[in-house]
C-alpha cells in the first residue's frame, strides 16, 4: 500500500499530495476510527448528562449501612446492584457486574487472537477464536437480560414512599431505588451500550461464517477481522466508562 | 468453483503463532482483570471521597489506554493517525466541565 511509489519524483515527498497512504492504514480501518471516535462522542454525551442530572439532585449524606432508597436523593450504585443469579436474598454487591466486566475483557482477548491468527492466515484459529468471542457476547448479553430483569422487577420488599405506596422496581416513569432519571439513565446508558453489543455479536458471526466458507482465503486476507474487531473492543472500552461512572462512582 | 477453491486456498501459507505477541496479549488482558480487581477492592475499602473518584477514573484511564493503544493497536500506527483520533476528544473535556458545572448550578437552583 505504501511501497510502490519510489519512482514519482521529489513531489511525492508531501505524503499528503497522493500516492501513498500518510496514516498507514487501509480505507476502511481509517473510516472505522473515525465512526468509533464519533461513537465515542455519543457515549461521552450519554453518561456526562448522568453526571450532570446526577449533580442537581441531592447526594445520600449517612453511613452506607443505613442507606434506604429514597425518592429524595441519588441511590448509592452499589446499594441498588447486590443480586446475583441464583443467590436469592443474598446481599453481593458489584459481584455480577463485576462477572459480565471480566466476560467482557475476556471476549475482548479473544477478539484480539483472532485478529493475529488472520494476520498470519490461520484459518482454524481465527474460527476457534471467533467461536470464544462469540461465545463471550452471547453470555454478556445473557447476562444484561437477567440484570434488567431483576432491575424492572424490584426486590422483595420494594419501597414504601411517604404516602404509603410502596414501589416495586423500575420504569422509565418511577422506580423504588430513586429519582425517575436514576432508572431512565440506567435504561438509556446500558441499553446503548447492550445494542452495541447485540450488533457487535451479529457482526463477529458474520466474520465467523465468512471465515468458515473461506472468503477471506479467496480474497487473500483477513482484514475485516481488524475491522470489526476494532468495533469490538470499542464496545469494551465502553463498558470500561460505564462500569465506572455507573456503578463505582 | 469448489476445486477452484481447492486450488487457491492450498497455496496458501499459513504462518505459526507469534509466541511473543501472544504472551504480551495475554499480559495485557491480565493487567485489564487486575486493575478491575484493585477497583473493586477501593470501591469497598476506601473511604468515600474525591480522592476514591480520582482513584476510579485514574485506573478506567489505564484500563482505556492498554485497550485502545494495545488491542485496538492504535499505540503501534504512525504518529498523525494516533493525534487524529486522540486530539478530538479535548471536546469531550469541555463537555464534562460545562455541564458538570451547569448541574452544579441546576442543584442551587432547586434547593
Amino acid at each position: 500500500m505504501s511501497a510502490p511509489t519510489a519512482a514519482v519524483g521529489e513531489e511525492s515527498k508531501n505524503i499528503w499530495m497522493g500516492g501513498v497512504s500518510p496514516m498507514n492504514v487501509s480505507y476502511g480501518k481509517l473510516m472505522m476510527w473515525f465512526f468509533l471516535l464519533s461513537d465515542a462522542f455519543t457515549f461521552s454525551a450519554l453518561l456526562v448528562a448522568y453526571g450532570t442530572i446526577r449533580f442537581t439532585y441531592m447526594a445520600y449524606e449517612g453511613t452506607g449501612d443505613a442507606f434506604a432508597f429514597s425518592q429524595e436523593y441519588w441511590p448509592i450504585p452499589e446499594k441498588v446492584f447486590e443480586a446475583a443469579p441464583f443467590l436469592h436474598g443474598v446481599n453481593l454487591p458489584l459481584v455480577f457486574v463485576g462477572i459480565m466486566t471480566f466476560i467482557l475483557i475476556m471476549s475482548s482477548v479473544t477478539m484480539v487472537l483472532a485478529v493475529e491468527a488472520g494476520q498470519r492466515m490461520d484459518k482454524k484459529a481465527v474460527e476457534k477464536w471467533m467461536l470464544w468471542t462469540l461465545l463471550g457476547g452471547i453470555a454478556f448479553l445473557s447476562c444484561q437480560a437477567w440484570e434488567w430483569t431483576h432491575f424492572i422487577v424490584g426486590t422483595d420488599n420494594g419501597s414504601t414512599l411517604p404516602n404509603g405506596t410502596t414501589l416495586f422496581g423500575a420504569s422509565l416513569v418511577v422506580n423504588q431505588y430513586g429519582p425517575p432519571a436514576f432508572a431512565d439513565f440506567f435504561f438509556f446508558i446500558t441499553g446503548f451500550h447492550g445494542f452495541h453489543v447485540f450488533s457487535g455479536v451479529m457482526f463477529n458471526f458474520l466474520i465467523f461464517y465468512w471465515a468458515v466458507v473461506g472468503k477471506f482465503e479467496r480474497v487473500g486476507h483477513y482484514e475485516m477481522v481488524e475491522k470489526v474487531g476494532l468495533y469490538w473492543h470499542f464496545v469494551d472500552l465502553v463498558w470500561v466508562f460505564v462500569f465506572t461512572f455507573f456503578y463505582l462512582v | 468453483m469448489d476445486s477452484h477453491i481447492e486450488e487457491q486456498s492450498s497455496t496458501i501459507q499459513v504462518l505459526p503463532p507469534n509466541k511473543e505477541k501472544i504472551k504480551r496479549l495475554w499480559t495485557i488482558a491480565a493487567y485489564l482483570g487486575i486493575i478491575t480487581c484493585i477497583e473493586f477492592l477501593i470501591a469497598f475499602l476506601w473511604p468515600d471521597g474525591a480522592l476514591k473518584i480520582a482513584l476510579f477514573v485514574g485506573l478506567t484511564i489505564v484500563k482505556a489506554f492498554y485497550i485502545v493503544a494495545e488491542f485496538m493497536h492504535l499505540g503501534h500506527e504512525v504518529k498523525v493517525m494516533i493525534w487524529s483520533i486522540l486530539l478530538p476528544l479535548i471536546f469531550v473535556v469541555w463537555l464534562i466541565l460545562a455541564l458538570l458545572i451547569q448541574g452544579d448550578a441546576i442543584f442551587l437552583l432547586k434547593y
